[in-house]
């Protein structure tokens, strides 16, 4: 499995409030649910004593503006019903969601729909188009519903289909297109009403993997233009490794670990997260920062310098080929040296720790 | 629970005890025969038909007295009589003062032509045209306009109830499982049976036969219709809702749209449902070519009845192949990508209703183009065509038909109605009950009591037992040929091709026109009735077989014929005992079609319960009887049809290992 390089970090607004709080959410299915909330008990325990499943339990999180938020967890682990729940498709059973500072629990219909139509959007697994409507048409849904006049609506369509690369299959049908061309209308209709906040659920998932790759590269050009804060949900550790800013990992229905790529791979919450990226080539996600040992007594410190979060691979040449320590400098600060000792074990140890 | 049917299904003793019970019924009937056998003559009356008769009166008494009839039913009835005389006016009968309809053939033949090009395409145009022009050849134009007229007053009014209704029981979960059952009572009760009752309301005439044909045409709209709106995708649902639709705009943009071609479907069905009972109801004065065709049949004129026969089959043919052409074009248009509105479209409008204005112009204002040209009348060469064909038939075929008949009658027919008519009441109602345990379910059993009690109490046990024997030998057969056939055609593609059609065929065909060659080929009697039940209920019972084989998953198959399986191995060892679910579906649906169609038997010289409901029709004095025969047809479909469901709910369970399906 390879891990394409992550761009420079990205300076991420961590002063600000987030964009999107979740507090304590659940998302219990079956009878008399709002007992279940709080529960300990497994998923076993639980369904066999209550018949409830509670899919999302007591997840909270902070969504930064502008940053792409991943969540991951295997199939069943309750992430599109968490997603869900954000915008209220599902409604959940108990907690807080806050988006700039209004809890969408608390928001009755019209203000729900309110939001739904300025605030959030949401691309889907299967894209739900609308097949009787030519792909203009579908990318100004969400406009012709918020009740834009025609004229400016179609404008806007048309913008925002150049923007993900659709120029020219305006008057196709959605049967007309592949599976990529299709994600992007889906892509585009989200984009269309200008929103906050974009929410994935598995959006690639569909696709064969080679427009999956595509379609990737496309979501990080886009997020690069426009800018929005994304939530974006996968079961592809990769995928979610190369997009996103931050992993938030699931395991039935409970948050194990949120943190950077990086920390996902080089401190594992727990054994099922180990287990989970074990495959992941940790040259190519991990930094200097975590290899980096403090300087000898008697090594020479006057070897190249690199920041600490350069990516392990792209420090490859520099240390191998350098005759004495690299320095790993943040700001005036001397953090640590490497060797190509340290680079070496990390690409032999390989796979496993 | 399902685990001890599944064990139960499975134990061979099921097998034995069922023989004992048919062993003890033949020793019962030996030693009982002829004893409390209920009989009772035809014109005989029980004092319950007498009140029945009485109470009947009173309802007819109080038509202009009871506030029930004087706000509401008379309305109703007014109302409906008004709509499809309007539509006589416009294109049958002699209105407003005009000695002929304000529309002449070629404004109708002109208007429901560009109708089909507009929204078929132009080889559908061409075959309604033709079809258009064929009633006036026959002699039969304008017949067929007052069956026209009075099928598509029903139609809209079905679909002015029936998409609505429909819209509502896909949105909404309670009302679907409100309505599913009526229905399913609805379509399982034969046609014929609600006609005598709806006259008692409607009074006898165009207002009862639109009731009658909207109650058998509004349950496929209903249920198409709810259909179409529940399999719209959900991903696309949550996709608008998402975006923030509001329920009006989510049905509106996404819901309506994407069952649009679903919903014409829904309009087909309706359509076919409307023309075939709209021919039954000529039994109680509906005017058209139903008419024609009973009038015929109680003359035994068979050349006139295989006109008006031809005419109905014409009309139906017209009919289905321009609704489904334009249901399939509502699909092709949206992957051409063809947008609504475009100029041509309105060219083409402008020009077709152009052309229609002139064309009906003239036929408003002059006589040619009004009524239809008497010289190209070529009806009375069909009739003398079809008496021919039909007296051959009966010189040459004689020998054959009367083999077959003979055969059937003495080796099946006869023994079976012996022992069902000849032993006592009390035992041939233990037999069914036991039957009804062993094949069905506790419920089945106590629903089969419960409905033969009603049958001694109704005073018409003996003729119910007469056509339920009619009923089981025409099933039989009906199954002989669905197994053989559904097989056959499940195995192989090119019998597929070859036979679909024609069931297609056998299926839009209204129930009547079968009557009719029958009639010819096997003269009045009950066996004639039993062959058209058959060919009525055949066409479905092999497409339900068919399907079921096919459904065999084509892994098990190639992994048996890899184990060296003949062809007979396979078909008896694998692909029946595999779709032995759709093989029990496909007995149960034969089993209501043919009871459906044992009853119009009773034109033809059937005898028992259809002879009762036809002799209440035109016997004032037989009203009640009449009505206690419909009643119990009524009762025997509902007992049959529990018990032929609860027996294939128990193959399921079989053939699935124990998961039940609901």
């Amino acid at each position: 499995m390879t891990v394409p390089s992550l761009t420079e970090p990205r300076q991420l607004d961590t002063d600000t409030p987030p964009v999107l709080a979740v507090r304590g959410l659940w998302k219990v299915f079956g009878p008399k649910a709002d007992g279940v909330v709080g529960t300990t008990l497994s998923r076993k325990e639980l369904k066999e004593q209550t018949g409830c499943v509670a899919a999302v339990r007591d997840v909270s999180f902070d969504v930064r503006r502008g940053e792409v938020f991943v969540v991951m967890g295997l199939s069943g682990s309750g992430k599109s019903t968490l997603v869900r729940c954000l915008t209220r498709l599902i409604e959940p059973t108990a907690g807080e969601i806050v988006l700039d500072g209004e809890d969408i629990r608390k928001a009755d219909d019209r203000r729900l729909r309110e939001l739904r139509r300025h605030r959030m959007a949401m691309v889907f697994q299967h894209f739900g188009l609308l097949p009787h409507r030519c792909v203009l048409d579908n990318v100004a849904f969400g406009l012709e519903i918020r009740g834009v006049p025609k004229q400016e609506r179609y404008a806007r369509a048309r913008e925002v289909v150049d923007l993900v690369g659709l120029n020219g299959f305006e008057n196709s049908y959605p049967d007309q297109l592949s599976g990529g061309m299709q994600q992007r209308v889906g892509l585009a209709r989200a984009l269309a009403a200008d929103p906050e906040v974009l929410l994935f659920d598995e959006p690639f998932s569909a696709l064969d993997p080679l427009i999956r790759r595509e379609m990737q590269n496309e979501v990080i050009r886009l997020h690069h233009e426009v800018g929005k804060t994304m939530v974006f949900i996968t079961h592809d550790l990769s995928e979610a490794l190369k997009l996103g800013d931050r992993i938030l990992i699931m395991r039935d229905g409970e948050l194990v670990q949120v943190g950077t790529p990086d920390q996902v791979v080089g401190a594992p919450a727990d054994d099922y997260v180990r287990d989970f990226v074990s495959d992941v080539p940790r040259s190519h996600v991990l930094t200097l920062r975590w290899i980096m040992r403090q300087p000898l007594m008697d090594e020479s410190l006057d070897g190249p310098v690199l920041g600490p979060d350069v990516v392990i691979r792209d420090a490859v040449h520099t240390v191998l080929s350098a005759d004495r320590p690299v320095r790993v400098i943040e700001g005036d600060d001397l953090l640590g040296v490497v060797t190509s000792a340290e680079i070496l074990e990390v690409i032999a140890g390989g796979q496993e720790r | 629970m399902t685990t001890v049917a599944v064990v139960a299904a499975r134990l061979p003793a099921r097998r034995y005890l069922l023989l004992a019970v048919l062993a003890l019924w033949v020793l019962g009937w030996a030693v009982f025969e002829g004893r409390d056998t209920l009989g009772l003559g035809g014109a005989e009356l029980t004092p319950l038909h007498t009140s029945l008769n009485e109470g009947m009166d009173a309802i007819d008494d109080s038509r202009n007295s009871n506030p029930f009839f004087l706000y509401f039913i008379n309305y109703v009835r007014l109302f409906l009589d008004e709509a499809v005389t309007f539509v006589q006016a416009l294109i049958s009968q002699p209105s407003f003062g005009r000695p002929l309809p304000v529309l002449g053939w070629l404004g109708v033949v002109a208007l429901a032509t560009a109708i089909a090009w507009l929204w078929g395409n132009g080889k559908v145009a061409l075959l309604t045209a033709a079809g258009l022009i064929s009633f006036g050849v026959l002699g039969l134009w304008q017949e067929s306009m007052d069956t026209l007229a009075l099928t598509l007053t029903a139609v809209v009014l079905s679909l002015a109830v029936g998409i609505p209704l429909g819209v509502w029981a896909g949105l909404n979960d309670r009302f679907n499982r409100l309505v599913t059952p009526v229905l399913d009572f609805m379509q399982t009760m034969p046609t014929f049976v609600y006609l005598a009752p709806l006259t008692l309301f409607f009074l006898i005439g165009p207002a009862s036969a639109t009731v009658a044909t909207m109650i058998y045409a509004i349950p496929p709209a209903i249920r198409i219709t709810s259909h179409g709106i529940r399999q719209v995708s959900h991903d696309t649902l949550e996709a608008g809702a998402s975006l923030g639709a509001t329920g009006v705009q989510s049905l509106r943009h996404v819901r309506l749209p994407m069952a649009k071609q679903t919903i014409i479907v829904g309009v087909n069905q309706t359509i076919m449902a409307a023309l075939s009972m709209a021919t039954i109801a000529a039994l109680i004065d509906a005017p058209g070519l139903g008419k024609t065709v009973l009038k015929a049949l109680q003359t035994l004129d068979v050349g006139t009845a295989f006109n008006a026969g031809l005419a109905i089959v014409i009309m139906a043919v017209v009919l289905d192949r321009v609704t489904s052409a334009a249901s399939r074009r509502v699909e092709a248009d949206r992957r051409a990508g063809r947008l609504r509105g475009t100029r041509r479209r309105r060219l083409e409008l402008a020009g077709a209703f152009g052309v229609v204005a002139v064309l009906g112009y003239l036929s408003y204002t002059y006589v040619w183009a009004a009524d239809f040209p008497i010289q190209a009348n070529l009806g009375s060469y069909v009739r003398q065509a079809a008496d021919a064909g039909s007296l051959w038939v009966q010189d040459n075929l004689a020998a054959y038909t009367d083999a077959l008949k003979n055969v059937l009658t003495n080796t099946l027919l006869n023994p079976f109605e012996k022992l069902l008519t000849a032993s006592p009441w009390w035992l041939v109602l233990a037999v069914a009950v036991a039957v009804a345990l062993l094949v069905g379910s506790v419920r089945a059993a106590l629903v089969t009591a419960a409905g033969l009690l009603v049958l001694v109490l109704l005073g018409l046990w003996q003729d119910s037992m007469v056509t339920l024997a009619s009923t089981l030998v025409a099933t039989i057969l009906v199954m002989v040929l669905g197994v053989v056939l559904g097989v056959w055609m499940g195995r192989s593609d090119r019998v597929d091709t070859v036979l679909r059609p024609v069931l297609d065929a056998g299926q839009t065909m209204p129930a009547f026109v079968y009557l009719v060659p029958i009639l010819g080929l096997f003269g009045p009697t009950r066996f004639t009735a039993i062959i058209a039940a058959v060919v009525f209920a055949a066409p479905i019972a092999i497409k339900l077989v068919a399907e079921g084989i096919r459904r065999v998953s084509p892994t098990t198959v190639e992994a048996a014929i890899s184990a060296g399986t003949g062809t007979w191995q396979l078909i008896s060892k694998v692909q029946l005992p595999m779709a032995r679910s759709g093989v029990t579906l496909a007995a149960s649906q034969g089993l209501i079609y043919v009871l459906s169609m044992v009853v119009v038997g009773g034109l033809v010289g059937a005898g028992a319960l259809g002879y009762d409901v036809v002799a209440g029709f035109s016997q004032h004095q037989l009203r009640g009887k009449g009505l206690a025969a419909g009643l119990a047809i009524v009762v025997l479909g509902i007992v049959l049809d529990r018990v032929m469901r609860a027996a294939t709910q128990r193959a399921d369970v079989a053939a699935h290992g124990g998961v039940t399906h609901k």
